[in-house]
């Protein structure tokens, strides 16, 4: 039995769930709008739209939650990456999760009290949280604000590219939720990555 | 790099000088009405006219009546622009002072000289006569309303056909209708009902502004008619559009509507469905990318598929 760690306190553990639960509903809201069919309706329309909007509100203040919170707080020294070796870590990584996890080998990059996140973890959090997520608020505010888009970009509507964008990055967000949702059974048992978010123990 | 840039300087000279004759052509163009038409317009064309009157044996200037007023630029480049005005009003006129009677004459009505005639067939003006008797503003009002009410002819000027700014029909149709929906002088010229306020009676609709400047009243108000391209049977307000989903799914009613000239003229770009949209607006639901949504649709495939065969294996190995 290894070392219990406190590595999610109490507002990382608020924010991830209120992140989480708005994500869903974005995600939800969202093939609803965009595959919107009045035989098979998944969400009415017009609650779709307002359940996007609110819903898209609030994970932009939640977001700011966690870019302060990471700023301010040792959590932010998780997301700290160096370029130096990391297409080999990566590599090492990839390689665990696709024969090392079946055959039980060590892992190669285990938590620790300075290491909450292995190398693809972090890299794709990275990508996640400080390059689509500011993409989709973007997109997203100037979807909400349709006037504030350029009214012609090249013969093409400002507003249909922004939410071609919108829709592309949301769809990215999408597999990124499914496939973080999937690893996070990867625990020690299936539920202690879950539980770990609940109580803040690792 | 210099001739390249020499090249780029020619090339753009070029252009510029091309456009020119196109240009001028059309400022030069002086329809042959105008010097007969001017005699009106002298008058009719201002706030204020003048005369000499033989009576008191002086000029006399005097505000014209700001109903007979009409705008020559507009009317100049209006569906009627070749027209002499003692085409559809008597040759009487021309005297000064008009005749008092001339008031009573009977003014032409549109189908009088649209009706029957096989040069505005593609137009299809009986199927218009016949969905405006159908449409509210005929079966709630007497004789009195006609075409005129919303296709004012001496500055109706075809939008639909002939512009690439959707936008700009858009405006341009919407402002016939808030001629008298949203001008109470107007409105009580027909009726004496008190006149709603568009804006309240739609405060339903989320991101009126953008609603407003983007869909035409008629796309709502209208049963559409595959004969015809701009859809003139009113309905009752009840039956007007509310459903979001009638515009925003992938067989939007916008593209019977709104876009059914670029529609018709088959101005799409590959892989978009319902691409007209494109390039004037985005309509969420309605805009969709085929190429798009397979690709989206493979990939997710893939990812559910990883994620299957990889916890397969995972609780074999177990």
């Amino acid at each position: 039995m290894s070392e219990r760690l406190y590595l999610y306190p109490i507002w990382i553990r608020l924010w991830h769930w209120t992140n989480a639960i708005l994500c869903l509903v974005l995600i939800i809201s969202g093939v609803s709008l965009q595959y919107s069919n009045p035989e098979y309706p998944i969400i009415r329309f017009d609650i779709a739209v307002t359940m996007h909007n609110i819903a898209g509100i609030l994970l932009t203040l939640s977001y700011f939650v966690f870019v302060i919170g990471n700023a301010f707080t040792p959590n932010g020294k998780y997301y700290k990456t160096q370029i130096k070796g990391l297409f080999e870590s990566l590599k090492k990584q990839a390689v665990y999760y696709t024969v090392g996890i079946f055959t039980h080998a060590e892992k190669p990059y285990p938590v620790t009290k300075d290491r909450k996140f292995n190398p693809l973890q972090k890299v794709s959090y990275l990508v996640a949280m400080y390059f689509f997520l500011p993409l989709i608020f973007i997109t997203g505010w100037g979807l909400l604000f349709p006037e504030t888009n350029l009214t012609n970009v090249f013969g093409i509507s400002g507003l249909h590219l922004t939410a071609l964008l919108h829709g592309i990055i949301g769809f990215f967000i999408s597999v990124f939720m499914f496939v973080h949702i999937y690893f996070c059974t990867i625990g020690t048992t299936t539920w202690s990555n879950f539980k770990s978010m609940i109580d803040g123990w690792h | 790099m210099k001739t390249g840039f020499r090249k780029i300087i020619l090339l753009a000279t070029g252009l510029l000088l091309l456009s020119f004759p196109a240009l001028s052509q059309d400022d030069k163009e002086i329809p042959a009405n105008v010097i007969q038409n001017q005699k009106c317009f002298k008058c009719h064309g201002d706030k204020f006219y003048s005369f000499f009157n033989e009576s008191q044996g002086k000029q006399v200037k005097e505000r014209m009546n700001p109903y007979f007023v009409f705008d020559s630029a507009t009317f100049y480049v209006s569906n009627h622009k070749s027209f002499v005005c003692t085409d559809c009003h008597s040759s009487d006129y021309e005297n000064f002072p008009h005749n008092g009677n001339l008031r009573m004459e009977a003014k032409f009505q549109c189908m009088d000289c649209h009706g029957g005639d096989e040069t505005y067939a593609k137009f299809n003006f009986e199927g218009i006569d016949n969905e405006f008797h159908q449409s509210v503003h005929s079966s709630r009002h007497d004789e009195s309303f006609t075409c005129w009410m919303c296709h004012n002819p001496h500055s109706y000027k075809i939008s639909a056909r002939n512009t690439e700014n959707l936008s700009q029909t858009i405006a341009y149709d919407n402002a016939i209708c808030l001629n008298c929906h949203a001008d109470i002088d107007n409105y009580q010229m027909l009726t004496e009902k008190e006149n709603p306020n568009v804006l309240v009676t739609h405060d339903w609709l989320p991101n009126q502004k953008a609603h407003f400047a983007n869909v035409r009243c008629i796309e709502c108000h209208t049963q559409n008619n595959d004969s015809i391209l701009v859809a003139h049977l009113i309905l009752p307000k009840e039956q007007a559009v509310k459903k979001c989903v009638q515009c925003h799914q992938s067989n939007s009613i916008l593209m019977a509507s709104l876009y059914k000239y670029q529609v018709l003229e088959k101005r799409n770009k590959a892989g978009f469905l319902n691409a007209s949209l494109m390039n004037d607006s985005y309509v969420i639901g309605a805009n969709r990318n085929i190429y798009l949504n397979i690709i989206s649709l493979v990939m997710f495939g893939f990812v559910i598929l990883g994620i299957t065969v990889h916890s397969i294996i995972r609780i074999l190995k177990k």
